[in-house]
């Protein structure tokens, strides 16, 4: 299985230059490099559909990161979004009949609209409360849509139909369809390079540096952590709304803490704060786990357990945090 | 007046007493993240799975070494604080010095990995753990039939939870630990071993959630999983009570218990949300908690 | 020119002989598709489900390739298996990958409904035989009825049909539900109530509870106030096993008999039959139901040191009438092997005259069992009674109930 060379790899080819380029130059390279080679994939026999997974989930850990690596905000709750996002797009374009478009907009709006309720509630709280009052919400938000008529329990929401983008471009085909979600993905990925470039980003980072010190510039500092928020969880719908067009259902296991805390490995071990972290994270853990299932058993619980006790104590800047570190020193040598 | 709110009041003081007797495990579970949380700063997520270890190290003991509940009341925080002792030792330690968040993702991944060697150990249709001989049956107490081992459980979580809020308020031991919490470098310098009054607590909070895995082990199924359902509610008590206060987490857990149980009957759809409710009014309300101090 | 003629001529006579040959083979290798047969299995190999299915399904699978004498033609059987941990989505794509790329010739849902469904939808697509054991929603054969999907083992419906009527008519007239919040119990739940009330019970209250309660002491109050005769468990698994636990304590169990509705031997066997005893439940199969059951039984139990579960016994079943239609048509075609399998009873260790309906429904008995007593109980996993056999059609859902479009 080509699992988790997708990301990483293209990394190591742009390291004999490093002396010559400066470490964003070779950022851009990897990246190029890295988008070639998904444009590329599934012409070169990838498995489309894993792909698509694995993308949105880079969506997903991508959203997430904007909180936790550029705003400091640990959401153990993550999952409630995309599952809301997931379920809100599979139900309106398999029951109310919407086109894919308008379904993945509606779903997106609607994670943004309850991460608007959350927020407003878990912002009251810093640091370690603000994880557990995002688990808890989330916690809740998954016995809703347990219990919810429409979202057909523990069976899921099943058959939703990718249906016709725009009226002209049928998403039955996977290769359209992939087109259509790496592209969604470079959007995003651009645009969350967007927003932290931005000063609102810069306010944002300020704010995780050390909130008191923007309060005492003047910053109306839950303003901004609610727009992150909102931002954030917006995304991870997004990401869920994709993730029901492609697979053709929304579960619970979408809405799960679990989920909640996958997302927050992917960000650890591809590395918090940084652009390309998250991805790789995510590409890694899924490619893992769609590795690990017909092999292991119950032991992919253990080996993502150990993975999050590994990272903390000795890998805490992630794959993408290590190799940053390593080219700068390498150049500064 | 035998009716409150179109319930029978036998009905009603039912299951406000078996709400007691949940209520009485969020004490204790949460008593512990308190503790815990006020020493060392870490939100410890694998107190659920410590919980559930207490509950098997009981099943196990009277399985393959013939050791009866009350060997297993002694035995199982004895062994989950040992476990606790090498947790805070080898890995914790090295967290003090950055983010609490570092812990709590460390203390997750513990919780999955004790959850999948168990469950690959022990499968998941769960163990049966049987009443102790001594509280057997039930009593009838005219409103209720409430099975003896109930009360016992009452009985012995208040106690437990008293006991430790006794020794942290009120004895030297606990002013030299809450001196700890103020100021650790200042303690150090009183010639008093803070880091070994750190792994200790740590290891005493452990041992609280197996001593809580042991009494839940009769009544409900041991299973890899029963900590993890447990453990977010209790983490919303948490909240709700405050987390600096030792005696709000007792009150608070006590509480939510008969809450919940409450609403068992008014509106059983939304018993599982209740606590996450009440928890988002609160903080909407009073932000710190119902106890907690602002810090 | 001769020259050109005669190689003209040799070489028609090579293409000639080498088409004969080309069409001789041809078949033979469109025969099995990869020269092998492949069957997967997905289900829950980890968590809560892993002990009706899970490991010891896959090993009943291996029985069977085994009684088969692992090939066919002398093709080798292969079996796959993965653990989808409860997620839908990882089900799906495992399926999916099997299919595409490993050649997967025939695929076997194991436990839960949601990862069901979401195979069923990947089978249907690439036109692949699924035969569900595991899952209990009876969807796969009525709404979302695909001609790739066949339900082996039991459905809700077929267990409120059983449980309700047998129940009713053995006296247990008036009935209390305690039903787990989400589909599922529901559905349970609904299609119980309809089938106790055509009875000529009733139902005097239900009360729902949140899937995976830790507690269900306030439920059994509940319960006991409704002074029914039958408390009906719509619920499955660990909240079953902790109600029947909770329904002792309290001393529910002295004035109310308890109905479960989806109950599995294994649940049993974890209980103990002081705790379960005198309960109804019924299932698609038992061990110790005939000689046959037996002695395959036994054979199960030296390979796994416990007694096959229903499920575990319709795995083999599923993959030995798979294989046998298989062999009969001479191909791994999908159509041909199914609509072999279609027309063909089934007889073996888990269903007499059994066959599959136009929905996809393999037809068979359903049996209503009693819990035995600690001293009825002869050997180890010796657990149960049978009191009634519902034959055939009278289990399963009617042409008239049923939603799937095939059958119309």
């Amino acid at each position: 299985m080509t699992v988790s060379t997708g990301k990483d790899d293209p990394a190591l080819p742009g390291v004999p230059v490093a002396k010559r380029l400066s470490v964003s130059r070779i950022g851009q390279l990897t990246w190029m490099a890295v988008l070639a080679f998904l444009l590329a994939a599934p012409f070169v026999g990838v498995y489309p559909i894993f792909l698509m997974n694995a993308l949105c989930f880079a969506i997903f850990a991508c959203a997430f990161n904007l909180l936790l690596g550029y705003t400091g905000l640990l959401s153990f709750g993550h999952a409630a979004f995309m599952g809301s996002g997931a379920y809100a797009t599979g139900w309106l374009v398999r029951s109310a009949g919407w086109s894919p478009e308008m379904g993945v907009l509606a779903g997106t709006l609607a994670a943004g609209a309850i991460g608007l309720v959350v927020g407003l509630i878990a912002i009251r709280r810093q640091g370690i409360y603000f994880a557990m009052i995002t688990l808890a919400m989330a916690q809740m938000i998954y016995f809703i849509c347990l219990q919810a008529p429409f979202t057909g329990g523990e069976d899921g929401l099943q058959g939703v139909p990718r249906g016709v983008l725009f009226g002209v471009l049928p998403l039955a085909d996977d290769l359209a369809m992939y087109f259509v979600v790496l592209a969604v993905f470079v959007a995003v990925f651009l645009g969350i390079v967007r927003i932290v470039h931005s000063p609102y980003g810069q306010v944002l980072k300020a704010i995780r540096e050390n909130e008191p010190r923007a309060i005492s510039l003047g910053y109306d500092v839950d303003r901004y952590k609610l727009l992150a928020f909102v931002l954030s969880t917006s995304l991870s719908g997004l990401a869920g709304s994709l993730k029901t067009l492609v697979l053709g259902f929304a579960t619970l296991s979408d809405v799960h803490w679990s989920l909640s805390g996958e997302v927050v490995l992917m960000s650890l071990l591809g590395g918090m704060g940084t652009f390309a972290g998250p991805a790789v994270g995510a590409a890694t853990i899924i490619g893992l786990q769609n590795y690990l299932a017909d092999r292991v058993g119950s032991w992919v619980t253990v080996i993502i357990g150990a993975t999050f006790v590994f990272c903390v104590l000795l890998f805490r800047r992630g794959i993408v945090g290590e190799l940053l570190a390593w080219l700068r020193r390498n150049r500064a040598a | 007046m035998n009716e409150i709110f179109g319930i029978p009041i036998q009905a009603f003081l039912g299951q406000l007493l078996l709400g007691l007797v949940n209520g009485s495990f969020y004490a204790m579970l949460s008593l512990g993240l308190a503790v815990i949380f006020g020493l060392l700063g870490i939100v410890n997520f694998a107190h659920g799975a410590l919980y559930m270890i207490g509950a098997y190290v009981a099943w196990l003991s009277l399985e393959k070494l013939g050791l009866n509940y009350w060997w297993a009341l002694l035995l199982a925080p004895l062994a989950v604080g040992a476990l606790g002792v090498f947790i805070e030792r080898t890995m914790l330690r090295r967290l003090y010095k950055l983010d609490p968040l570092y812990g709590l993702l460390l203390t997750f991944g513990l919780a999955l990995v004790f959850e999948g060697l168990f469950r690959d150990q022990f499968g998941v249709s769960g163990q049966q753990y049987p009443v102790p001989e001594l509280l057997r049956g039930a009593t009838n107490l005219g409103f209720m039939i409430l099975p003896n081992y109930r009360a016992w459980v009452v009985v012995a979580s208040l106690s437990v939870c008293l006991g430790t809020w006794f020794l942290i308020e009120k004895t030297r031991l606990g002013a030299t630990l809450r001196a700890g919490t103020e100021n650790p470098r200042l303690v150090q310098a009183f010639g008093i071993n803070v880091p070994l009054m750190v792994t200790l607590t740590y290891a005493g909070g452990a041992a609280l959630a197996a001593l809580a895995g042991v009494l839940a082990a009769p009544v409900i199924q041991i299973t890899p999983l029963m900590g993890s359902n447990l453990i977010i509610v209790v983490f919303a008590v948490v909240v709700i009570g405050g987390m600096g206060s030792i005696l709000g987490s007792i009150i608070t857990g006590i509480a939510l218990g008969m809450v919940e149980g409450l609403t068992k009957v008014f509106y059983p759809e939304a018993s599982n949300i209740v606590v996450f409710v009440i928890m988002a009014i609160v903080l909407v309300i009073r932000p710190t908690g119902l106890f907690g101090k602002e810090m | 020119m001769k020259v050109t003629m005669k190689i003209k001529q040799s070489a028609a006579a090579c293409a000639l002989a080498f088409g004969v040959a080309m069409g001789g083979a041809g078949p033979a290798q469109a025969q099995y598709s990869g020269d092998v047969i492949r069957i997967g299995i997905i289900t829950d190999m980890s968590s809560v489900y892993a002990d009706i299915d899970g490991p010891a399904g896959v090993e009943a699978i291996r029985m069977a390739i085994a009684d088969m004498g692992g090939n066919i033609n002398s093709k080798k059987i292969e079996v796959l298996f993965a653990d989808h941990q409860n997620r839908a989505d990882v089900a799906a794509s495992k399926a999916r990958e099997w299919f595409d790329q490993q050649g997967l010739d025939m695929l076997i849902g194991g436990t839960n409904s949601g990862t069901a469904l979401a195979m069923a939808n990947v089978a249907a697509e690439k036109k692949k035989p699924f035969l569900v054991v595991g899952a209990a929603t009876s969807a796969l054969t009525s709404e979302q009825c695909s001609p790739y999907t066949v339900h082996w083992a039991y459905d809700t419906v077929a267990l409120a049909k059983g449980t309700g009527n047998a129940v009713v008519k053995a006296g247990g007239k008036s009935w209390y539900f305690l039903t787990a919040d989400y589909a599922f119990g529901a559905a349970l739940q609904a299609d119980t109530t309809a089938v106790v009330k055509s009875a000529g019970g009733n139902v005097v209250g239900s009360v729902k509870h949140p899937l995976s309660a830790s507690d269900f002491s306030s439920f059994m109050l509940q319960a006991q106030g409704s002074k029914a005769q039958i408390l009906g468990l719509a619920n499955a698994g660990g909240d079953t096993i902790n109600a029947i636990k909770a329904a002792n304590e309290f001393g529910v169990t002295k004035t109310m008999k308890l109905a479960g509705l989806l109950v599995f031997i294994n649940d049993i066997h974890s209980l103990g039959l002081p705790t379960t005893q005198g309960m109804y439940l019924t299932d698609s199969w038992y061990w110790n139901r005939d000689a046959e059951a037996r002695a395959w039984s036994r054979k199960f139990f030296e390979k796994l040191k416990r007694m096959p579960s229903s499920l575990q016994a319709a795995d083999y079943s599923a993959t030995r009438q798979y294989l046998t239609a298989v062999k009969a048509v001479g191909t791994d075609d999908a159509n041909k092997v199914l609509a072999q399998m279609k027309k063909t009873k089934i007889n073996d260790v888990f269903a007499k005259g059994g066959y599959i309906r136009a929905d996809g429904r393999m037809v068979h008995d359903m049996y209503l069992m009693q819990v035995k007593s600690q001293d009825q109980s002869k050997e180890p996993w010796d657990y149960y009674n049978v009191v009634e056999t519902f034959k055939g059609e009278t289990a399963w859902a009617t042409k008239a109930e049923s939603k799937c479009a095939a059958w119309k």
